[in-house]
């Protein structure tokens, strides 16, 4: 759907205010009914067993000392599951470990039991028989030839004959002639980058409530991003119909990408159907890290070739993302979105996809985006530093606009990428004083931003309210979004229309809450289904007063004859029309089923100040800036709110966060204890400047906010932070050790 | 197995249950009385998704036997509202956006409740220090700290 011409100009009534989250007073007061917090009659309690092992051949289960144990009601091990059909294949063997436990957390068995403490009692009767095999959890080492491997003939044909069998694929990206690129330039730098993986860091463990009868027929109350993937994943490993599994989506404890696929669903399904109850199953927050998300560490190589007035004449990036036991890195959208907002001659990227003996990588907010943003823009602002120029007037020189040729394919339309720079050099954050062992960084970041399926029902109901019902989890606010582009689209206030999310049975398919794709793409079809209501209702005016449907047009929030020809009748409200629906041909609704595009590029800038110490290498983050452009900011408050909260997952990133490690492969810290992410004493505030560049592909402009924002935060912080020691860091997480190693190094 | 029985009050209101001895005052809240509204974001006393007020004490409710909860008085989230008048921090919350997927919500809410009730005048500092117990992935804290510094500024207003 394009952007309304009028969209320029309009003045919006109910879009861009802040009106409260029709949500907000269960969010509260404790009443909204999150993924652990229902109860089903005779439902029993599910627990799992994880293999305390990095890599092992499971050589037999014993699970009858379990089943013995009164008051266990079922015990599932991968054999009560069939074949899966080979797209779920992966997902299923991770949730259930089939030949071998792959990680250290790998599910093994389950048990369903009356009880929590009997289902524990259960796990420790279940003897499991390993041979224990060597194990990698490092992308470098585990490209290595001879690294131990996970997987036999799974290699794809793009991987160059005689690389590791832990390296699946490869992909390319790009245009130009890079050597002859660099060959211009005046200074050539190479650099290696590495980042350790991270967890997306949700508040609330995964949780789900299965019921499943002998009949085929189930039902599953969820914790997820995305019910019908849910649904549709679940059936194809129990072969279920999709149509006869309904899906309930809870309201959602923070998802951030790690909810858009399942690890509990299908084996509470199983366990229900073993014992004939309903079963509950909720993760501890050490299976919470142990077995879901996280994202990849990686390696990464850069070299960029750039003249002494800043412009760059060649872009290179090798980009190594291990993504856990399986095949499916983000390495794809990292090496796609490494140079996305630079306008370049001569740009490539390659990318390897490897497996290691760690949990299986789930999406994280703007997927493999950060990292690769994290080491091409650490090497644009050393090579500008080292010619003396401005990282900002370096970036808009070089940056990219409408009609550039993206390095990973497409052309741009209208993007604000040089408006986010405008803004960031023209605030006084840019120039304001910096004391001792402080420094200032900046970055730019990117993200694609998604589309997809998805349907919107509207209904105008007898009295003249509306409901929309939308098929994807409010994570952060979205139903107050639905909310505000209903009411303006049909003219009538924000508080008499109600937002709901719908099971699985009461819509048709709707892609899972990711990509940053909801405002915009349910958005769409919310407005597309009010605007098919309000053709309804012009069609019913016209009926009432004898004229043509198309001599009717819809003016705040009633049908109004178009023009003087059409006659002379007062304006008929919604209301009024509702109250006679019967009458005219029964009730009023509308809807919208659609494959959204043209979701729009999202761009940012951000800038920090950072203070290091030099006697710990403790860093403090001083002061925050975010720029970026949101198209058109439906709910300004929730904007910001994911600025400010991918900036400073992105700082927990740079900063604190880290998967450790032993030489096993065992996770050494799996507890917010030790897995340390940013608390409210780490942060200043985090200021916020939205930018308004309307997205040609929605009738609002409205662009997709979510992910970019943790994009730029990583080299952002980086780059101050290197500034502030007068050491270039090459390392994330940069801790205290870390920073105070490379100063003793430098100085 | 004998179950322990605790009389206490919760949120005002008499109550009596039953509970294994270590079963915690969480999984009382949550699986034996139906107050759900308190969370468990990790059980290990890291994240402050299940604060409550324990004799008027900000406590991690996974952290305390239910068993200790006998005759004393327990404040959860579901007690914070009086009726149909939400308090003036929930109130807050809702009008400052400061809540995104809302699980840490009631936690961080019992935690500020504990705050103003110890300092009216609270410096930023203060708060982000008071509430560095409370972990939140969404929000990145900025909302959250000046809704309390308002609240708190409104309350000493009204005062």
């Amino acid at each position: 759907m394009a952007l309304d011409q009028s969209s320029k100009t309009r003045v919006f009534k109910v879009v861009g205010t802040r009106p409260d989250r029709p949500d907000g007073i269960d969010k509260v007061t404790g009443r909204a009914r999150f993924g652990a917090d229902v109860v089903a009659p005779g439902m029993l309690t599910g627990r799992i067993l994880r293999s305390p092992h990095a890599h092992a051949r499971i050589i037999g289960i014993d699970t009858s000392k379990a089943e013995a144990l009164a008051g266990v009601k079922a015990v599932v091990t991968r054999a009560d599951f069939g074949d899966a059909p080979d797209h779920v294949a992966d997902i299923l063997d991770n949730c259930m470990a089939g030949a071998k436990a792959l990680y250290d957390g790998h599910a093994v068995a389950a048990v369903a039991a009356v009880s929590a403490a009997v289902a524990r009692k259960a796990l420790r009767l279940i003897e499991v028989d390993y041979e224990v095999l060597a194990s990698v959890t490092d992308v470098d080492a585990a490209m290595q030839p001879g690294a131990p491997l996970l997987h036999e003939g799974r290699q794809q044909e793009t991987v160059p004959h005689g690389m590791s069998g832990n390296v699946m694929s490869r992909v390319e990206f790009g245009h130009g002639d890079i050597e002859a690129g660099l060959k211009q330039a005046d200074r050539v730098l190479s650099r290696t980058y590495r980042t350790a993986a991270t967890h997306q860091g949700y508040i609330e463990p995964h949780a789900c409530l299965a019921t499943m009868g002998p009949d085929g027929k189930g039902d599953l109350w969820v914790c997820t991003q995305g019910h019908y993937m849910v649904r549709n994943t679940c059936a194809a490993i129990l072969g279920l119909e999709q149509g006869q599994l309904r899906v309930t989506a809870s309201e959602i404890g923070g998802g951030f990408g790690g909810k858009t696929t399942v690890f509990l669903e299908p084996v509470a399904l199983m366990l229900s159907k073993k014992a004939g109850r309903p079963v509950k199953l909720v993760m501890s927050r050490s299976e919470v890290l142990r077995a879901t998300g996280p994202t990849s560490s990686t390696s990464i190589d850069v070299k960029i070739g750039m003249k002494k007035d800043g412009r760059i004449t060649a872009a290179f990036a090798e980009l190594r993302y291990q993504g856990g036991a399986y095949p499916g890195s983000p390495v794809d959208m990292g090496s796609m979105s490494a140079f996305a907002p630079y306008d370049l001659e001569n740009v490539k990227t390659v990318g390897w996809d490897v497996v290691t003996n760690r949990p299986k990588a789930a999406a994280y907010r703007a997927p493999g985006a950060p990292m690769a943003a994290y080491a091409v823009e650490s090497a644009i602002d050393e090579l500008a530093k080292g010619f003396d120029l401005d990282p900002l007037e370096v970036r808009l020189m070089n940056g990219a606009d409408e009609g550039t040729l993206a390095s990973y394919g497409p052309t741009y339309p209208a993007i604000g990428l040089k408006a986010t720079l405008k803004a960031a050099k023209a605030h006084p954050h840019w120039t304001a004083p910096l004391g001792k062992n402080q420094g200032r960084g900046v970055a730019c970041g990117f993200w694609f931003n998604f589309g997809g399926d998805t349907c919107v029902s509207l209904n105008v109901t007898p009295d003249g309210t509306v409901t929309v019902s939308e098929g994807n989890p409010d994570i952060g606010g979205s139903r107050a979004s639905m909310t505000m582009m209903a009411a303006e689209e049909l003219g009538i206030p924000y508080d008499q229309v109600r937002t709901i999310i719908a099971d699985t049975g009461s819509l048709g398919q709707n892609d899972v809450t990711d990509g940053s794709r909801v405002t915009f793409a349910v958005g769409l079809a919310t407005i597309e289904a009010a605007r098919a209501a309000k053709r309804e209702m012009c069609k019913r005016a016209a009926m009432i007063w004898g004229i043509d449907a198309e001599a009717v047009e819809w003016v705040d929030g009633a049908a109004c004859p178009a023009g003087p020809n059409a006659g002379k009748f007062p304006p008929m409200t919604l209301k009024e029309i509702a109250a006679i629906a019967s009458n005219t041909g029964g009730p009023v609704a509308g809807h919208c089923e659609v494959m959204a595009e043209g979701a729009g590029v999202s761009f940012a800038t951000h800038m920090v100040d950072v203070e290091v110490d030099p006697e710990t290498g403790a860093t403090k983050i001083l002061r925050y800036t975010v720029f970026q452009d949101a198209g058109k900011a439906v709910h300004p408050s929730y904007v910001e709110g994911q600025f400010q909260g991918g900036a400073v997952q992105g700082i927990g990133w740079a900063l604190n966060e880290e998967y450790i490690h032993d030489k096993d492969g065992i996770l050494q810290n799996p507890g917010f204890l030790d897995y340390r992410i940013p608390v409210a004493s780490d942060l200043p505030m985090i200021d916020t400047v939205i930018l308004e560049i309307p997205n040609p592909g929605h009738p609002y402009g409205v662009r997709g906010v979510g992910e970019t924002s943790i994009v730029p935060p990583l080299a952002a912080v980086c780059n101050a932070v290197s500034a502030a020691a007068g050491v270039r860091l090459t390392q994330l997480p940069m801790s205290p050790p870390r920073v105070l190693a490379a100063i003793q190094a430098g100085g | 197995m004998t179950q322990i029985h605790v009389t206490t009050r919760i949120n005002g209101d008499a109550t009596e249950f039953l509970c294994e001895a270590e079963e915690t005052l969480l999984d009382v809240l949550r699986d034996r009385l139906g107050l759900t509204g308190t969370k468990e974001g990790c059980g290990t006393g890291d994240c402050g998704a299940c604060s409550v007020l324990v004799d008027g004490r900000l406590v991690c409710s996974c952290l305390m036997l239910g068993a200790e909860a006998e005759g004393r008085e327990v404040s959860t989230i579901e007690g914070m509202a009086n009726g149909d008048r939400l308090h003036p921090l929930q109130q807050k919350f809702i009008e400052k956006a400061a809540l995104q997927c809302g699980i840490c919500t009631p936690g961080i809410l019992m935690a500020a409740k504990s705050l103003l009730e110890h300092n009216p005048d609270p410096s930023e500092e203060e708060v982000r220090y008071w509430l560095a117990g409370n972990l939140c992935r969404c929000t990145g804290y900025d909302k959250i700290i000046r809704a309390v510094m308002e609240t708190a500024a409104d309350l000493r207003r009204a005062s």
